[in-house]
């Protein structure tokens, strides 16, 4: 646990990739073989699940700390993170505990059928021995809340400087649905090409946002689809099984038993890259999708109100074989040919392409994404291979405009982790007659410098405080973008917006000049969403 | 506001009615006590000052040599219309104290800001008995806990020394005023050599016409040879961070001395390498042995978490009330505690 709660100190305490990478090799060189398996589940973001309640934990902690449970709730305001307040408020003492980090897990399963009483002593007792880095990751691991920050990329980089194997091999071997208890880590540094598990999915290849398409170069050299608002996924269908996975890592076979008859329609060895989209001879919202995700069980009524297709993309395996490495122009090609033998347009759609001569062409197209139900094009390299994670170069995405309106900031609260004592978290208003009705909050799109200003706007402007919500005068004035716009009738407003966030600052503007909520459900009629109907 | 208060909290500052004289004062008035040097208590445009002898330089340095200034030391009592005056060490930087007001056998006390540790370069904080107490609380909450001085810098010492070895160079962000000279007094010189940024240098001047001994510490100029400095500590201001400034010393490894780095959210907006946690405030268990320690029936929290202090106490058994004052607004001239000053609840 000491080497661990040190691995997490160290890259906590620096933002340098080149650094956390170094450590991380550094860490894997000395790691207990036990702990290596556990140490790279967390690391890649999986966590366990919660063992004691959040109530419980403040009350123990606040019990054994003799304060109040008022002040404690104050502390962790300030901190913006339960497991570091707790850390922080008990005494530290000298770590009294040398066992590894698999042997920690293995006491975090005593919580799982422990009643009450024992939970408490349980809890006590890791307190009692850990010091305050290790009771800050044990806090993190028993509240389920244990995230560190690295992507999978630098991991992965990792691995393959210890194991001199190929990171785009152990981005593979990493995905899909191994645990820390069946992981082998001497064969996943194995340098020998080993056999995949059939439900392993390849690392998807992600796009970054272009600015100016022209600087790609010669249009002739590039294919441009629509950007699809669904879920991303790769349908596999190896050895008679078939397997839906999102980008997320989700295993979503089970969400989608529309998919299952599949099996029966897939050649074996088959890996489709795609967009599941609601569709009803058209895509619909992502809302209609969100109604399916969140559910337990997937009803009849869902599947007929919300049935899914999967746009395809891309063909990652063909007849058993990796063909990851062929260039987009024969994998499009052979896609193509697959589905049009396939034949079962009511699930299996080739994302169309949409043709363009010039960078100029494709902007005229692009703004007309939302009336083609799109939140824009893509436009990927005809020669390009599918490569691994996040990658300039190949894939761009070339998203439309969100839609944006200027509104007051009306409460403010504060943040979580690195903005957990500055008020960040806010809600804005737009007016309706002479009122201010909140419709969006928002958390981004500031620069550190703005935040410190609006900041202390608030503290210095505050009306009225509802707990951690605070009121403040209606004076300064921000446009806020959002990618779509419903109506709900669960939201005082009349109307929800998808992803809002805070474009700039509009420093110019007085809160007389911000727009109306009239404006705002203008735009609905501008959004096309199509209903099911 | 009662009349009768022996310091009344007023929109210029503390103000003692019966001796006409005001406490750290915000607005320009005739006469002002003086706790301490850092600017948000210090300010220009007052007609006449009263502080330690310590803080003679200080403020000289800071307000210009033409102020009209009158030094005490620590215990030295003078008389205004009746109201015996006198300072007392608060143990924040040097020269730094507390204010006791006694008029008609009721005693009040300002602390201006104060720490209870001693630092081994100011006199330590005393404890002054008192009816009523005016205490700052900019770490009023109890996830703050300083750990002891010595265990601090040598955390400090042996980051300097690791990165030595690597062949880099140090810079520890520290205000101009105390706490650069705090963390000069404590370094290993056996590491290395010890460089200042020309503000932290200008207050080291001060500091030795004070007749406070420093260990030699060598300015950073434009003709300071960059391969000389490799390996060394660069002690520089908040306000040098991201400056061009700080190019000479690439590769780098850049720490900031603040009680705000105890909480990981704070040192990562912060965007160092390192976060040494060491303030010249009182933490939260020191706020509340000082509390106790001057036996006051009455206390007024001023800046910092002013309400949550003040309910503390209130649940304790110790009537207190948070008070607005300026002190620890924004300071943007980055010597007198920007970091610290910025982030504290506001006392509405």
């Amino acid at each position: 646990m000491k080497e661990f709660a040190a691995l997490f100190t160290a890259l906590d305490a620096t933002n340098k990739t080149n650094a956390k990478v170094d450590i991380l090799v550094e860490f894997f060189k000395n790691c207990l073989e036990e702990d290596k398996p556990w140490a790279l589940y967390l690391l890649l973001g999986r966590t366990f699940k919660r063992q004691v309640s959040s109530t419980q934990v403040r009350l123990w902690a606040a019990e054994i700390t003799d304060i109040p449970l008022w002040l404690f709730e104050e502390s962790y305001h300030a901190v913006g993170d339960l497991s570091e307040t707790i850390a922080l408020l008990l005494p530290d003492v000298d770590s009294q505990n040398d066992k590894p980090l698999a042997w920690w897990i293995s006491y975090l399963a005593n919580f799982k059928k422990a009643d009450e009483a024992t939970k408490k002593e349980l809890l006590l007792k890791a307190w009692s021995e850990l010091n305050q880095s290790e009771k800050l990751v044990f806090n993190k691991l028993i509240l389920g809340s244990f995230r560190i920050g690295v992507s999978h990329s630098l991991v992965t980089r990792a691995i393959s400087i210890v194991s001199g194997v190929e990171a785009s091999v152990i981005a593979h071997r990493l995905m899909g649905d191994w645990t820390p208890e069946n992981l082998d880590f001497t064969e996943l540094l194995n340098t020998e090409t080993h056999s995949i598990q059939i439900s392993q999915p390849y690392p998807f290849f992600l796009a970054y946002a272009v600015e100016n398409p022209e600087d790609l170069g010669n249009p002739d050299e590039w294919q441009a689809e629509w950007k699809w608002d669904g879920i991303r996924a790769q349908v596999i269908f190896r050895e008679g099984e078939l397997f839906v996975w999102s980008r997320g890592e989700d295993l979503l076979t089970e969400k989608f038993p529309e998919f299952h008859i599949l099996k029966e329609i897939l050649p074996p060895g088959t890996v489709l890259d795609g967009e599941i989209l609601p569709y009803i001879n058209r895509p619909l919202t992502f809302n209609v999708l969100q109604t399916r995700i969140g559910r337990k069980n997937v009803t009849a009524k869902v599947l007929k109100e919300s049935p899914v297709v999967l746009m395809c993309y891309d063909l990652l395996e063909l007849n058993g074989e990796d063909v990851r490495s062929k260039p987009l122009e024969w994998r499009r090609t052979t896609l193509e040919n697959l589905l049009k033998e396939l034949n079962h347009p009511e699930l299996l759609i080739p994302s169309p392409k949409v043709d363009f001569k010039t960078w100029d062409e494709l902007a005229a197209v692009r703004t007309t994404s939302a009336q083609n139900f799109a939140e824009g094009v893509m436009i990927k390299r005809l020669n390009s291979t599918y490569q691994v994670g996040r990658k300039r170069g190949d894939w761009w995405k070339w998203k439309i405009d969100p839609y944006s309106v200027d509104a007051v900031l009306v409460y403010a609260q504060k943040g979580h982790g690195r903005r957990a004592d500055l008020f960040t978290d806010y809600t804005f208003a737009v007016w309706k007659d002479d009122a201010l009705v909140p419709f969006a909050k928002a958390y981004s799109g500031l620069t550190d410098k703005e935040i410190r200003q609006v900041d202390n706007f608030v503290k210095t402007n505050t009306l009225e405080k509802f707990g951690p919500v605070r009121t403040v005068k209606p004076e300064l004035v921000f446009e806020i973008g959002f990618e779509g716009i419903q109506e709900s009738s669960r939201h005082k407003s009349g109307v929800a917006v998808r992803f809002p966030r805070i474009l700039r600052w509009r420093q110019d503007k007085t809160a007389e000049d911000a727009d109306t909520l009239e404006i705002v459900k203008g735009l609905l009629q501008q959004h096309i969403a199509p209903q099911n109907s | 506001m009662k009349k009768n208060q022996l310091i009344e909290f007023t929109d210029r500052g503390l103000y003692c009615r019966q001796a006409d004289v005001y406490i750290d004062p915000w607005q320009p008035v005739d006469r002002a006590i003086i706790t301490h040097g850092h600017s948000d208590h210090a300010r220009w445009g007052m007609k006449s000052y009263l502080a330690h002898h310590d803080s003679r330089h200080i403020l000289k340095h800071r307000l210009g040599e033409d102020i009209k200034l009158q030094t005490l030391e620590y215990g030295e009592e003078i008389t205004r219309n009746g109201v015996k005056i006198s300072l007392h060490p608060a143990g924040h930087i040097t020269g730094s104290a507390q204010v006791r007001l006694e008029y008609g056998g009721e005693i009040w006390v300002f602390t201006g800001d104060y720490k209870l540790e001693d630092d081994g370069l100011c006199t330590p904080f005393e404890p002054v008995k008192c009816h009523t107490f005016i205490s700052e609380c900019t770490f009023g909450l109890p996830i703050y806990k300083w750990k002891p001085q010595a265990e601090v810098f040598k955390d400090v010492n042996n980051w300097w020394r690791e990165n030595r070895d690597a062949g880099k160079t140090c810079v520890i962000m520290g205000y101009a005023l105390g706490k650069a000279q705090r963390i000069l007094t404590n370094l290993d010189l056996s590491i290395g050599d010890v460089y200042a940024h020309g503000a932290v240098h200008a207050m080291n001047e001060v500091y030795r016409q004070s007749g406070i001994q420093l260990p030699t510490c060598k300015r950073i100029t434009v003709t300071t040879d960059r391969n000389a400095i490799r390996g060394s500590m660069v002690i520089a201001p908040p306000s040098a961070f991201g400056t061009p400034w700080m190019r000479k010393f690439a590769p780098v490894s850049v720490a900031f001395a603040s009680g705000w780095m105890a909480v990981r959210g704070a040192k990562k907006r912060k965007a160092v390498d390192k976060g040494v946690i060491l303030s010249d405030h009182a933490d939260w268990p020191e706020l509340l042995k000082a509390v106790e320690a001057t036996g006051a029936e009455k206390v007024f929290a001023t800046h910092g978490y002013t309400s949550i202090f003040a309910r503390f106490l209130n649940e304790s058994g110790i009537e207190a009330d948070e008070v607005r004052t300026d002190y620890g607004g924004d300071d943007d001239d980055g010597t007198a505690e920007p970091v610290e000053t910025a982030m504290p609840e506001p006392t509405n």
